[in-house]
């Protein structure tokens, strides 16, 4: 059930003329305006309240903050976006993160960089358990990650025990420094984005990630090797979340793997959808995975800054999810 | 889900399809072989495993799961997922506390009406709406916490069941030397099972799984079918809270985190396949019961940390769906 609407997104062929034949051409103009940008505005919205509204927001501190806050939610919605794009999806991500960053601590002895290289090897290693269940042996995603979830949860308690606190200089100088005012951690995040954005659009493996989500077989007889396609994608998804995992243990200089990362997995979800990348693949829009990495947090620290009680704001997440994939998706499929 | 295609198969012959048959059982019993094994080799390693008390111990502890995935069976066998099911389990517990204070019966109806409607809401805005379960079951998850965050100041209090209050012995009475929890289980399963193989909403929810478009084109009424098995999600989790607030004797807000992912493990080891259209109940019974024996070995094995249960069961989990996706491909053959 592929829709192939093409309508601008980062990474697809131009629009198919079929598009024409829909009668209610215009209502369907606006949505399509409202799936694409609908993030953005959203996010330049709440800005703008936020301006109005909450004392102090325009400081550099309070942006600062924000952006730090986003980093590893950001860059695991990275990865997310890119094994949702092959229509698949990845639980395992929040229990590689606390993997990644209980290695961290075991083997700082070693020097930060061999330490934080074992750390990222873990993501790797996981992601490839998670593209091979996957693309070899044929299992679901979801059940495949979600193994992958459990296990790897347990694991990192197992290696990791109890917080650990980890001063070596050279991870804390890494975690806490930055260039000019901008933290390290900040730059690496977007420096990824970039690169995974142009990763998308510009390479052949890009093109194939896109072919391979929109529709398997086809790519299959175009002469993709789907397979490793898929592998790759679980891979880099995983590496991308021990990058997360790594950076995040540095900023707090502990690793405490039974709380870290828990539920990032499903904010990096609703940031990709949110950014208006379809759950059913074909289509990986990092540009809006950002702007939905970005409005997430906003949204936190918005709830935060007006002092709204934690269930208050978990129920207006609930709201917010789900309106915003009805806007992507909604139409479309009450149409049909 | 690997969509490479397959070239026509023959008609098979003979032993292709005795072997097609013993696959097809092994891929639908894998879980209770690991299980029967797993236990024998327990029962024989340690002198306490194998006592009533622990195996009475292990079937009252697996009987919240249980009540749990029975829900979570039947959304996954029409091709759904539900995530909300840990949250509504605790809000269902912490409600049925609060209401004890009141009465019995409040104790009983409000947790399940509250639970009931959260599933109906999913199952219209899923099946009316069209959006894809997982991210509707996920706002569901979120909104449930919300909401029992919000009735418990923030998480701070924990309400508790009045002292002689009746509702205590709702789980923790026995009958027969078997804990009522117990009997639940098995008089809901025995509904499941009748239910799924009985009737036409049974046929209808087994039909939508393996194919929607062609169920709907059968004149089954799709929407409605999946709409109820949310609800009957909703129902059973909010029941499984009613059941673990009269054990405790209190609204504990901490539980239920990741009961969700517990639940779809056991029906996967059960045997249904997360892509629906097949399943038994009892298998997700007997990936319950699974789940339930790899904790209590895990804590038998003193020297071991408790941590180990969770690489385990999903070492487990991962090697029972590779051995079913092989299965189910010699059974393709």
């Amino acid at each position: 059930m592929k829709h192939d609407r093409s309508d601008g997104a980062e990474s697809t062929p131009p629009a198919a003329p079929t598009e024409a034949v829909r009668p209610t051409r215009s209502r369907g103009d606006y949505a399509d305006w409202v799936r694409r940008n609908g993030v953005y505005a959203a996010l330049a919205l709440l800005v703008v309240l936020n301006l109005v509204f909450t004392d102090n927001f325009a400081s550099e501190q309070v942006l600062r903050l924000q952006l730090v806050q986003v980093t590893p939610v950001l860059i695991v919605a990275l990865g997310m976006a890119l094994v949702i794009g092959t229509e698949g999806i990845d639980l395992s991500v929040g229990a590689v993160m606390a993997l990644a960053a209980a290695i961290v601590p075991l083997y700082i002895g070693y020097g930060a960089p061999a330490a934080i290289g074992l750390g990222l090897l873990a993501g790797v290693a996981t992601g490839l358990v998670a593209g091979v269940l996957v693309a070899k042996v044929g299992v679901q995603p979801i059940v495949a990650t979600l193994g992958i979830m459990v296990a790897g949860r347990g694991l990192a308690n197992l290696i990791g025990g109890e917080i650990k606190t980890i001063r070596d200089p050279d991870l804390i100088y890494l975690g806490s420094q930055g260039i000019g005012r901008v933290p390290f951690t900040v730059i690496v995040a977007f420096a990824l984005a970039l690169v995974v954005s142009f990763v998308v659009r510009k390479t052949t493996y890009g093109r194939q990630l896109v072919a391979v989500g929109g529709n398997k077989r086809a790519a299959a007889l175009a002469g993709i090797r789907v397979k490793r396609v898929l592998v790759v994608t679980y891979v880099i998804c995983g590496l991308l979340a021990a990058v997360a995992g790594v950076l995040l243990a540095a900023r707090s200089q502990a690793s405490d793997p039974t709380k870290l990362g828990l539920l990032v997995e499903l904010s990096a979800i609703t940031a990709v959808v949110i950014g208006g990348t379809p759950l059913s693949g074909g289509q990986v829009r990092i540009l809006g995975t950002v702007a939905g990495a970005l409005l997430i947090q906003l949204i936190n620290a918005t709830l935060i800054f007006h002092d709204i009680a934690d269930s208050t704001a978990q129920m207006i997440q609930a709201a917010i999810v789900v309106a915003a994939v009805y806007v992507q998706i909604g139409r479309r499929k009450a149409a049909s | 889900m690997t969509t490479v295609a397959n070239p026509p198969a023959p008609a098979p012959a003979a032993p292709a399809r005795r072997r097609a048959q013993a696959a097809r059982l092994v891929q639908r019993q894998g879980a209770l072989v690991i299980l029967v094994g797993l236990a024998l080799i327990a029962t024989f390693s340690f002198d306490s495993f194998g006592t009533s008390g622990n195996l009475r111990s292990i079937l009252l502890q697996s009987s919240f799961l249980a009540v749990i995935a029975l829900g979570m069976t039947f959304v996954i066998m029409t091709g759904g997922i539900d995530l909300s099911v840990g949250s509504v389990f605790a809000l269902g517990g912490v409600l049925a506390a609060w209401g004890s204070q009141h009465s019995v019966l409040l104790a009983l109806v409000l947790p399940l009406a509250v639970g009931s409607t959260i599933g109906l809401v999913q199952g219209v805005i899923i099946a009316k709406g069209g959006l894809p379960p997982f991210i509707v079951t996920l706002a569901g998850l979120l909104l449930a916490r919300g909401l029992l965050l919000a009735l418990t100041d923030e998480g701070s209090s924990t309400y508790k069941v009045p002292a002689g209050s009746g509702f205590r012995d709702l789980a923790q009475g026995r009958l027969l030397g078997v804990a009522f929890p117990v009997w639940f289980v098995i008089i809901l399963f025995l509904l499941g099972g009748l239910i799924l193989r009985r009737t036409s909403f049974g046929a209808s929810v087994l039909a939508i799984g393996g194919q929607e478009d062609a169920a709907a084109l059968m004149g089954l009424r799709v929407a409605r079918t999946k709409i109820v098995t949310y609800v009957v999600s909703g129902f059973l989790a909010a029941l499984s809270g009613v059941l673990i607030a009269s054990y405790t004797s209190s609204g504990v807000t901490i539980l239920g985190v990741g009961t969700e992912l517990e639940a779809i493990s056991a029906v996967v080891l059960g045997g249904t396949l997360l892509t629906g259209g097949a399943g038994t109940v009892l298998g997700t019974l007997v990936g319950v019961l699974l789940l339930q024996v790899i904790k209590n070995v895990i804590n038998q094995i003193g020297s071991l940390d408790s941590d180990w249960q969770a690489v385990v069961s999903g070492t487990i989990l991962l090697v029972v769906v590779t051995v079913q996706q092989y299965l189910s491909r010699v059974e393709r053959r």
